[in-house]
């Protein structure tokens, strides 16, 4: 056998998914399983088996997903255990015969057909900690290529491809860099906003976790740009295997000379720094970003001065997302006329979403700018679990707003999302169905920015805590025909008056559940009922006699021992002791448990 | 007050300009919390005034100065986490430890906190317990959960 050369050996690859998700499901056990079994299996003889890790792919709802390539021969497994992972060397590998019901099924292909993915490309392929690995699949091309570049020729490429902040705001990349580096300063700074805080966006997480190194390619790319030497990302501290992936890749590229002094064996220096966050939303923004880095209380600043100008410590800085940092080296390596042929008008290249929430196919999607949203969310996504109805979908983050059904055909770019009264944020989309109370919802996001806000400015801080107050009248049934007008005026002071991005987008979830779901605060204010069932003080739940089979499911899991009733009879709900807690009606299988009015009795 | 363990964190950062949060992050995983003693040691170290160093562990969410309990239970309240029932796993948790977030038991077991969105939506409603993600997680295997950590 050791005359064999390795040339003539067949390949397996075996790639396990170890981003957060792949992780929590047990990632690394899976790992250590397939290598235990192949060390086992003397397969090594005929073979060389390859495992290794990989960033997340996407649909993180299937971890762990493990991709075996036998001699090139690729199948995808979901669900993967140890004891399947041993299973599967067996049985595929050694025996030949792929594991049918343990492969990935329809909705996983369902799940990518549509999608694009560019920044993401290498997410899911490449082990996460291996430079080489980046390396092997054209990583820091682009950077060598942009550092013998002129400065302005890059901002004018950048500036042609349209790119956007991925950030937010979507303030044309290029621009921003040219003003930054047109600004007078022998110091400048180029920043890295990891600081992800809008609940239910993951995609900055997954970039970093999956290729920090593309991160890091951008910023080279945009320091040489600009004229800066140093450069810090700023990373939230509740991401911790993405602040370890970010600060081995740094290491990674000192090493290779991507980083440090005369970089790329050119004359140029530039280095990163990692700065954590210590859990504090309003650091997102970008000013108050700059204050945490400068040792300070994260409080934003007045944005009459341009960050540009006078940014961290006092000198021009130039601030961009994780996502447009990523976006960079592509724009750089494939040109300005490639990507600026994908996506629409005005938003051009792919956008990173996260799909979360009451939908099928949950995880992080990319698209080209410009799909339709039943796309997204009907086909990427897969529709809604339960046969329920879908109601709404959340985008943009607690700056963000409600897009109703009435605009599932809605192309999905920057122009579009901010006509619904949306934005596009950081790239969170929380599908929301028939059971979702809209009230709610637009509760919860006021009473995050009521306890994220910093204090300083009146407008958001008295005036989100009185929206809140106002919100949590009316789903305790204290609602009264005054209540809407108030919050509407109250909006509109917020809107104008806050000092920083926060407090002038805190009101966008009030407005725009008011703009399409005016029916359900009305409902709740009006008839004294929550028609999603959701707002307990406006809720009831009783059984149907006629669909009741009494199989007993609900009363055997009911917390409050509230359901009675004979086997194989109708139950009934003690509504004295009923604490609503929904567990019946989302677990009935006959759909019997229907929902009904706050304190009504229908026993 | 234990200068030793300041001193070796101190020493890890040469220039403290831009550091302090970093610093206080260390300080407070080998404490559990950040102890007034060490904090005014770390003032007079550095020379940045305590008045500062107090403003930020008080903004700052993550940095508390009262003990922690050796397991650190967060559950996340992100918006996915939100729509599909964190608060009834939230109750679970509060009911079984008899705490509200932001407190610690008696026995210095577990201290309860809310999290705003750790990243983990696609598993949600998620808990994380120290450093372990755990996702879709019920209001009923809350207490085999926690039975875990001792």
């Amino acid at each position: 056998m050791d005359n064999m050369s390795s040339d003539n050996k067949k390949e397996i690859v075996i790639s396990v998914c170890t981003g957060t998700g792949g992780v929590a499901a047990g990632g690394y056990k899976v790992l250590d399983a397939f290598e235990q079994a192949l060390a086992e299996s003397g397969l090594s003889a005929t073979y060389t088996p390859r495992t290794h890790k990989v960033g997340c792919r996407g649909f993180c709802a299937k971890d762990v997903l493990v991709d075996v390539a036998v001699d090139g021969q690729l199948h995808t497994y979901q669900y993967v255990t140890p004891e399947r992972a041993r299973k599967i060397v067996e049985e595929h590998i050694q025996g030949g015969k792929p594991i049918e019901k343990w492969l990935v099924k329809k909705d996983y292909h369902q799940f990518h057909d549509k999608q694009q993915k560019l920044v993401l490309a290498n997410c899911g392929r490449i082990d996460p900690e291996s430079i080489d690995e980046y390396l092997a699949a054209g990583g820091y091309k682009a950077a060598e290529k942009a550092l013998a570049m002129d400065p302005d020729e890059i901002i004018e490429i950048i500036k042609a491809s349209g790119l956007r902040g991925r950030g937010g705001g979507g303030f044309p990349t290029g621009i921003k860099w040219q003003s930054c580096r047109q600004a007078k300063g022998d110091v400048k700074y180029v920043l890295c906003n990891a600081d992800e805080g809008d609940p239910g966006a993951f995609m900055d997480r997954s970039i970093i976790e999956g290729n920090a190194h593309s991160v890091i390619e951008g910023m080279i790319i945009g320091a040489h740009a600009i004229g800066a030497n140093e450069g810090y990302v700023y990373i939230r501290a509740e991401y911790p295997l993405a602040v370890d992936r970010l600060k081995l890749a740094l290491e990674q590229a000192r090493e290779k000379n991507f980083l440090g002094e005369k970089i790329f064996g050119t004359d140029f220096n530039f280095d990163i720094r990692v700065v954590l966050g210590a859990g504090a939303f309003v650091c997102g923004e970008s000013t108050a970003l700059m204050t945490s880095i400068e040792d300070k209380a994260g409080e934003p600043r007045p944005k009459y001065v341009h960050t540009t100008d006078r940014g961290l410590w006092g000198r021009p800085s130039n601030l961009n997302n994780v996502e447009t940092w990523a976006n960079v080296p592509l724009i750089i390596e494939k040109g300005a006329e490639w990507y600026a042929a994908i996506g629409s008008e005005k938003s051009k290249g792919t956008k990173i979403f996260s799909l979360v929430g009451k939908i099928n196919n949950t995880g992080l999607v990319e698209v080209p700018m410009g799909i339709p949203l039943r796309d997204i969310i009907f086909e990427i996504g897969g529709g809604i679990p339960k046969k329920r109805a879908f109601k709404a979908v959340q985008t943009g983050g607690p700056s963000g707003g409600c897009i109703p059904a009435s605009h599932l055909d809605m192309p999905v770019d920057y122009e579009n999302l901010s006509a619904a009264g949306s934005m596009m944020g950081s790239g969170g989309m929380i599908v929301m169905d028939e059971d979702t109370c809209m009230v709610d919802v637009a509760k919860y996001f006021l009473d995050f920015c009521k306890n994220e806000g910093c204090g300083q400015c009146t407008p958001c801080r008295e005036g989100v805590a009185q929206l809140v107050r106002l919100l949590t009248e009316i789903t305790e049934g204290k609602g009264t025909p005054e209540h809407i007008p108030l919050m509407e005026e109250l909006a509109v002071m917020i809107k104008d008056a806050s000092l920083c991005a926060l407090g002038t987008s805190a009101p966008n979830p009030v407005l725009s559940t008011l703009q399409y779901f005016r029916e359900e605060y009305e409902a709740h204010i009006y008839e004294k009922r929550c028609p999603a069932a959701v707002c307990k003080a406006l809720t009831s739940f009783y059984i149907d006699e006629e669909k009741c089979t009494g199989c007993t499911l609900c009363a055997r899991n009911c917390p409050a021992g509230a359901i009675y009733g004979e086997k194989k009879e109708p139950h009934h709900i003690d509504q004295d002791k009923c604490v609503k807690c929904r567990v019946c009606y989302e677990n009935c299988k006959f759909g019997a448990v229907m929902k009904g009015q706050g304190g009504m009795a229908h026993d | 007050m234990d200068v030793a363990a300041v001193e070796a964190i101190l020493e890890k950062y040469p220039q403290v300009r831009g550091n302090l949060i970093g610093i206080l992050h260390e300080v407070q995983n080998h404490f559990h919390y950040l102890p007034e003693a060490e904090l005014r040691y770390i003032s007079k170290r550095t020379g940045i005034p305590i008045t500062q160093i107090y403003s930020i562990v008080n903004f700052y969410n993550r940095f508390s100065l009262t003990p922690k309990g050796r397991n650190e239970v967060c559950v996340c309240l992100g918006t996915a986490c939100h729509v599909n029932g964190a608060e009834k796993v939230l109750n679970a948790i509060e009911e079984k430890l008899h705490i509200k977030p932001g407190e610690t038991t008696d026995d210095m077991r577990y201290s309860l906190e809310e999290v705003r969105c750790i990243g983990a939506c696609s598993l949600a409603p998620a808990v994380v317990i120290n450093e372990e993600t755990y996702g879709q997680v019920t209001p009923r295997q809350v207490g085999k959960l926690l039975d875990k950590y001792k």
